[in-house]
């Protein structure tokens, strides 16, 4: 049992040598709803109306939406609006070169997006849209600073301002950022400043902030869909494999008990 | 069925060939937990063989194609995902499996005298292993594949006067580009798996010529059954370790599927997430990190500093702490093998090149500026990252493990070998 218990300690080991968080900013975690049909269909809806002008998804086919127990009548009435072949995949007609010239920088496809980003990151990212007068747009975002995309959703979310609070040392400016509700960053400005930045809302939009933010995680569960479509089908594949696995150790072991009877 | 047989065995020695090998090999009765990971790697090697055939069917050796080509696989090839990461956590896989092969060697001493030629050839899978997931990591021509074959490509690019042009002959282009990813599929697909599968055979061949050590690196054919005349503890290959083998495979499945489908991009370590971003030459990514099993080398290369105006040291040390390991054999001067009855001096010594070898691993996966610098208050390491510091101290260690081992080995006090294998 001894070397089973080294190679234990060797895998604990390994598991808490985990790459932590780089920078000072603490994501709120995004709503769990893999197996929400209806989150997903929502999410589709919000993708097909609000990102799709400017953000393709050119890995993940109109057809691939009946996973979410919708009919192809019902997808072609109500989510395609740029092609009409089902299996067509979803692009969009921006050019390029437009695209580059208008933001800066080419809006990037969202195919795999949700697996670059993780989708914490992109439920806050899509939450920390600020008014910002010196930036281009406008608009700002306390997860992606200085970021090229204007806030497309600001009808629907209103309009959220940056708060800075000033802190003398490391440990309250992290306290600060423990007790704020929603999204917080400490930024270390010297060592005897400190600075927490926080979002409240300024006026409010179309919907309510719970709306919103509800709005943003229909759309992340979609963007994490598509960025493996196949997960729901891998997951549920995987647990008749380890069953299947599990008796054939039974199996095993007991052949390899009766083989080894006469070792001694 | 006997006819058929017969008639085989007049032509090829197929009778032969299944005993010398399999039915009349004997091998220790004692083997332990270590000593699955040898067969375990052979079931690995299968397993990346046939997932990766199956890769090359629909998958675009093209620039422009490849990193579409990885989705289609995942997307729209009828079980392409299940066999992507198949072959994906296969190469983590492969490493661990191969990294525990080796740490049992180093455990009971199976390098020594007269194993010498299987540990170098053992040494050679290692290296091909490399090249060969160095080789296939650019294929799905992201991020990180483009980024990570551009820093290991330019480590040729600073030996000292042919550097650079070494470079563009490796890359067959000035930079990383469609030429490079056609002929690294090349070697990932035909050059290196040829390499790889003659070495494991010839591995074998030696392994069945000298025969297994054990746990207690006592030699089973020192004492043979006067009766038999096989070795008295030893047991035939198949069917004892066959069986064994199955249930050792089985749970390695088991873990293996656990990955493949709860957790198939091994947070990050297995699939790096910025490899989700299709290789853009123009735009290098914040933080570039090989995949875990390299990252060892990858610290050591980094913290070595530049001298005389070069890089190339820090590429002499890399290459330097995968050569030490051919000579091992001969480095250990300890009067037994196992470590059951090795003194101290080893242990400590085994205990701290282990220790080194995983901090290595990772610190060469996070930035160097982990940890912070010292601070202006200390002198001489005052601005240095204390990442680096602790590389350099690490890397000393791992050195020394092998320089200094002919010294500690032969002063080690070593306990008495016993005659013949002891229990489990």
């Amino acid at each position: 049992m001894k070397p089973m218990r080294a190679l234990l300690g060797f895998i604990v080991l390994a598991a808490t040598l985990n790459v932590s968080a780089e920078s000072g900013l603490r994501l709120e975690p995004a709503p769990a709803k893999r197996l929400d049909v209806e989150s997903l269909q929502r999410g589709a809806r919000n993708f097909v109306n609000y990102c799709l002008n400017c953000h393709s998804a050119q890995y993940m086919r109109y057809n691939r939406l009946t996973d979410f127990a919708i009919s192809e009548q019902e997808i072609r009435d109500n989510l395609m609006f740029a092609t009409d072949k089902f299996g067509s995949t979803m692009t969009v007609a921006m050019p390029k070169a437009d695209a580059v010239a208008w933001f800066g920088a080419a809006p990037p496809d969202l195919s795999v997006e949700a697996r670059v980003r993780g989708k914490d990151w992109l439920y806050s990212y899509l939450l920390a849209f600020y008014r910002d007068e010196k930036a281009v747009t406008g608009w700002n975002n306390l997860v992606f600073n200085n970021v090229s995309m204007p806030h497309v959703l600001w009808k629907l979310s209103g309009v959220q301002r940056l708060v800075e609070t000033e802190y003398e040392d490391e440990g309250k400016a992290e306290a600060a950022v423990t007790a704020a509700k929603g999204l917080a960053l400490a930024e270390r400005i010297n060592d005897h400043k400190y600075v927490v930045k926080t979002l409240t809302q300024e006026a409010s939009g179309t919907m309510r902030p719970v709306e919103y933010a509800a709005f943003v995680a229909d759309l992340v569960n979609y963007l994490d869909y598509i960025g493996e479509p196949v997960r729901n089908e891998r997951i549920k594949i995987g647990i008749g494999v380890l069953i299947y696995l599990g008796i054939l150790l039974v199996f095993a072991y007991a052949l390899k008990r009766a083989y080894w009877k006469d070792v001694h | 069925m006997q006819k058929i047989l017969n008639w085989i065995d007049d032509r090829f020695p197929l009778t032969t060939l299944w005993k010398s090998q399999v039915s009349e090999y004997y091998a220790p009765k004692n083997f332990n937990f270590w000593y699955f990971f040898g067969s375990l790697a052979l079931v690995v090697l299968v397993m990346q063989f046939l997932t990766g055939i199956f890769l090359t069917m629909s998958y675009k050796p093209d620039a422009s194609k490849a990193f579409e080509s990885v989705e289609y696989i995942m997307r729209d090839v009828a079980g392409g995902w299940f066999i992507r990461y198949a072959h994906s956590t296969g190469a983590s896989a492969f490493f661990i499996v191969v990294y525990l092969h080796m740490f049992r060697a180093l455990l009971y001493g199976s390098y020594r005298r007269p194993r010498e030629l299987l540990w170098i050839v053992g040494c050679f899978i290692y290296l091909a292993l490399m090249a060969e997931a160095f080789f296939g990591y650019l294929l799905p021509w992201g991020q990180m594949s483009y980024w990570g074959a551009q820093v290991i490509v330019n480590l040729f690019s600073t030996v000292p006067i042919i550097g650079d042009d070494l470079g563009t002959w490796i890359r067959g282009d000035y930079t990383i580009s469609d030429v490079t990813l056609n002929r690294f599929f090349a070697f990932h697909v035909i050059a290196v798996p040829l390499v790889l599968l003659i070495l494991v055979v010839v591995h074998l061949m030696a392994l069945h010529e000298v025969g297994s050590n054990n746990p207690d690196g006592v030699e089973i054919k020192d004492t043979m059954d006067p009766v038999t005349g096989h070795p008295a503890d030893g047991i035939p290959f198949h069917p004892y370790y066959t069986v064994k083998d199955i249930v050792g495979t089985v749970v390695f499945l088991i873990f293996f599927s656990i990955v493949l489908f709860f957790w198939p991009a091994g947070g990050g370590y297995f699939i790096e997430s910025d490899n989700f971003i299709p290789a853009n030459p123009l735009q290098t990514p914040e933080h570039i990190a090989p995949v875990w099993y390299f990252t060892p080398y990858y610290a050591m290369l980094r913290a070595v500093p530049s001298f005389l105006n070069s890089q190339f040291w820090g590429v002499l040390v890399l290459g330097a702490a995968v050569v030490i390991l051919f000579f091992l054999p001969w480095l250990d001067r300890g009067k037994v093998k196992s470590i059951r009855y090795r003194g101290s001096l080893y242990k400590g010594w085994l205990a701290a090149f282990v220790i080194s070898f995983l901090i290595l691993g990772y610190l060469g996966v996070v930035p160097v500026t982990v940890w912070g610098q010292f601070g202006e208050k200390i002198p001489v390491l005052g601005t240095a990252d204390k990442a680096t510091v602790v590389v350099r101290v690490l890397t000393v260690i791992y050195f020394l493990f092998f320089i200094l081992m002919p010294w500690y080995t032969a002063r080690d006090k070593t306990k008495a070998v016993p005659e013949r294998v002891t229990g489990k």
